[in-house]
């Protein structure tokens, strides 16, 4: 299925809370829906018969300066086709349902992204730091993040 | 020197007080004896955190055999004398690296594998996460450059450790 088509049936289903289609030099073409919605079009898309995307790919925070996102990389074993979901945050607090639910293995990436953006996944089963100690201040892939001077007594 | 029992020639054992026709004496430097003895069996920890354990294990497989040295690996830091820092280091392995160390049992060395574990390496500018160097840790003997070095920068490395090993005064007055 087209993304365009793929895209035209979230509308329909969901209205507003898909905002746009960016499919001009996006490989793949990303559903830009609402943050807040993001969990029941995972399950569209997950369980929906002519969709069937059951396989999360990729998902990653990205930090655009003035807000953040998070993307969803999908693609189906059975028909074949893929598609991107995005949601934009805002700068403060950004938060946004967690699917680990709908796949399993957002777990580990959505605690990626928690540790290294500071993305809060509402009703995860298990939000916690991934990659760095569980003690570490701040989250280091911002783009305003400041390098500590040291850790634990030991020169950064 | 070893005193050949044939020039005693047969006969009843010597006098009480004197060795018998059956000794065999060796009259050494102890230091150079226990030296020996240290420098011929260096067990090295197994700690391959990066890609220079890739190299580490191509240097105690076969083809290079460390064993040939007296180096052979210890899945345990309480058997090991030697642990080969071999990789990157982060800040949350560092309380790892140094319990490991302090597990170890006296006399310790350590030999400093790869850049990463000298320096930083290509983690030295801009990197929250590594440490700068794995003697900001823990006392290292024995620097292997390299990104990463190959066996025969490592065997370099285990021998001059070795001849560092020689130089050691075990009897000498502690200042």
């Amino acid at each position: 299925m087209e993304p365009k088509e793929i895209f035209e049936k979230v509308t329909e289903k969901f209205g507003g809370k898909a905002v746009e289609l960016q499919g001009e030099g996006f490989r793949p073409a990303f559903v830009v829906v609402s943050p807040e919605s993001v969990r029941e079009i995972a399950l569209f898309l997950r369980d929906d018969p002519a969709m069937k995307f059951d396989s999360l790919m990729c998902l990653s925070g990205v930090d655009y300066k003035d807000r953040f996102a998070v993307t969803y990389h999908l693609h189906s074993l059975s028909v074949g086709h893929q598609i991107g979901v995005k949601a934009y945050l805002p700068r403060e607090a950004p938060s946004l349902p967690s699917v680990d639910m709908v796949w399993p293995a957002a777990n580990f990436q959505e605690r990626e992204a928690f540790d290294l953006y500071g993305i809060v996944f509402e009703g995860s089963w298990d939000l916690r730091r991934i990659l760095l100690p569980e003690d570490w201040e701040g989250h280091p892939l911002r783009k305003d993040y400041k390098y500590p001077e040291f850790y634990n007594g030991i020169k950064v | 020197m070893s005193q050949d029992p044939a020039q005693s020639g047969p006969g009843p054992a010597a006098s009480p007080g004197s060795l018998g026709p059956e000794a065999h004496v060796m009259v050494g430097n102890a230091d150079k004896f226990i030296n020996w003895c240290r420098r011929s069996s260096l067990w090295y920890l197994l700690f391959a955190t990066a890609c220079c354990g890739i190299e580490l294990m191509q240097a105690g497989a076969s083809r290079y055999d460390l064993d040939r040295f007296g180096a052979v690996f210890r899945a345990t830091p309480r058997q090991s004398d030697l642990m080969i820092v071999a990789g990157t280091i982060t800040h949350k392995m560092a309380s790892r690296v140094i319990r490991l160390y302090e597990q170890m049992p006296e006399p310790k060395y350590v030999i400093s594998m790869g850049s990463c574990a000298n320096t930083g390496g290509p983690f030295y500018k801009d990197s929250y996460c590594v440490v700068k160097g794995v003697d900001l840790l823990i006392p290292v003997d024995v620097y292997v450059p390299g990104c990463p070095p190959r066996p025969e920068a490592l065997i370099d490395g285990i021998i001059k450790l070795q001849k560092i090993i020689d130089q050691k005064k075990n009897f000498a007055a502690k200042a």
